[in-house]
């Protein structure tokens, strides 16, 4: 069974969302998500200062099977990104909703994140998948 | 539901991912494919690999037929219990499938088979074997274990049946001993040293545990795929299928040219494409750039396109990623060793070497 933090929001395509409070998020993958990929070997973040749509694929994870993207769970423009996942991909497996966050995105709407998925309904989005 | 191994239940004790493959459940690995890979590199691993079919040919006409069926010649199988890698090619040179035949003295021969080709492969089989007196004898009642890796062998030799022990312990690379319905061969499919083990299905289950007692790791077909892929070994399907010739598949080694007389079916158009310097050909590729080489991105060699990917992925031993590609027309040496990999439609460096990339635990190229 994988983790699911109850205060996170998530996308049916496995990213979750922090809310910081501030008109920003941070965003990674879910437990699931890296398990499911098995070990990741490279990520590609997007840009500092890339305007992303709600979404919109803007990075990549590669695990040893196989290339995923990244959809942005909300509109904004991208403040911040995780350097250290360049040399230490493997980060997201050990650690995918703290050391291994992605990329960090200042809302276009602070209210955007209302659309995403609580964690129950997450929880029921990858029962469903199985 | 695909179809089960005898080892099925004991993959599920074990906590197994398990993925369909080629009509199989199969493990893909059981917790971490890194940590699998690096120990069959390190210690040692194994594979349940029952889903592959051995297939026993034996009658007065069995050379013969093996002679004609196969571009490697059995005839070079002169001591009993040697084996031999070899494609079966199709009228037009095409690759049905890729296999290894070992030599089992007045018992014949066995050939192992791929898992998704097998039945596609004995319907041809049994086509080509009007006119021979001949039996084939596919073995649906024989579980397989790959067990790989520098510590694999002494590992495993005391769980052996007593009368295999001792021939196994002698057996030189690419050999196997046999006794009843136990087959082991010094082969593999890794780069490492290793066994792969033929026994009656019911007594997998016990060799198995035994294995893992023995502190052998259980491996996926995850690592499975990044350990050959390491070897420089190709994956049919994938490195080559019926519309590809051995030839371009970096396989021309593995065509017994000699004698000439030898009629192998799809001998004919491998002689004409033999003599075409703008034949296609296998090569080997190390990334420079950021990024992971996966099968079809297109390889450009001086910018001109030039083939793609076959087979690609992140090589743990290496910490990058390699490939194997086919690109025309086949780089020689003094050939700038410089391309690039469109990787999601951007130009990535990598560089051009010759498999295999690992062996033995060693990296065989140079990673600057």
């Amino acid at each position: 069974m994988s983790e699911i933090p109850a205060e996170l929001r998530y996308a049916a395509s496995h990213e979750w969302a922090r809310d910081e409070a501030d008109g920003t998020i941070t965003v990674g993958i879910t437990d699931h998500a890296q398990d499911a990929l098995g070990d990741l070997v490279f990520v590609e973040v997007p840009e500092v200062g890339r305007q992303v749509a709600a979404n919109e694929a803007c990075a990549v994870v590669e695990s040893v099977k196989a290339a995923s993207d990244i959809y942005s769970p909300a509109a904004g423009e991208v403040i911040a990104v995780n350097e250290s996942l360049a040399d230490a991909p493997e980060t997201i497996n050990e650690s995918p909703y703290d050391g291994g966050w992605i990329f960090k995105l200042k809302l276009a709407d602070p209210d955007a994140l209302g659309s995403l998925l609580d964690a129950t309904g997450y929880e029921q989005a990858i029962a469903d998948e199985d | 539901m695909g179809l089960k191994t005898p080892l099925f239940e004991a993959h599920q004790r074990l906590g197994a991912r398990i993925v369909p493959f080629a009509g199989w459940d199969m493990p893909v690995h059981y917790g971490s494919q890194v940590k699998e890979h690096e120990a069959v590199r390190k210690a040692a691993g194994m594979f349940d690999v029952s889903h592959m079919r051995p297939v026993d040919i034996a009658g007065v006409d069995a050379t013969d037929y093996l002679q004609r069926l196969l571009a490697n010649d059995v005839g070079r199988l002169t001591t009993p219990g040697k084996a031999l890698y070899s494609c079966m090619l199709n009228p037009a040179g095409g690759v049905i499938d890729d296999l290894i035949v070992y030599h089992r003295g007045s018992l014949g021969y066995r050939l192992v088979v791929n898992a998704a080709t097998a039945d596609k492969d004995i319907a041809w089989m049994r086509a080509q074997a009007e006119g021979f007196t001949v039996g084939i004898d596919r073995r649906d009642d024989l579980g397989m274990i790959a067990v790989q890796g520098p510590a694999a062998r002494s590992r495993t030799t005391a769980l052996l049946p007593e009368g295999l022990q001792g021939s196994v312990g002698a057996l030189k690379p690419f050999f196997a001993a046999e006794a009843g319905d136990w087959l082991v061969g010094r082969t593999g499919y890794t780069g490492e040293d290793g066994l792969e083990i033929m026994l009656p299905g019911a007594q997998a289950t016990a060799l198995w545990q035994g294995l893992l007692d023995a502190g052998v790791a259980p491996c996926g077909l995850g690592a499975r795929d990044t350990l050959r892929l390491e070897a420089g070994m190709n994956l049919y399907g994938q490195d080559m299928d019926e519309t590809t010739s051995p030839l371009t598949s970096g396989l021309g080694w593995t065509i017994a040219w000699e004698p000439a007389e030898r009629g192998f079916i799809g001998r004919e158009p491998l002689e004409q494409q033999r003599n075409d310097p703008s034949l296609p050909g296998q090569i080997g590729l190390l990334l420079i750039g950021r990024g992971v080489l996966r099968a079809h991105q297109p390889v450009l060699i001086g910018n001109e396109p030039a083939g793609e990917v076959t087979s690609g992925g992140f090589a743990p031993t290496l910490g990058r990623s390699i490939a194997l590609a086919r690109v025309r027309p086949r780089p020689g040496a003094g050939l700038d060793q410089a391309c690039t990999v469109m990787i999601r439609d951007k130009p990535v460096a990598a560089r051009i070497v010759k498999p295999p990339f690992v062996r033995h635990g060693q990296p065989l190229i140079e990673l600057d």
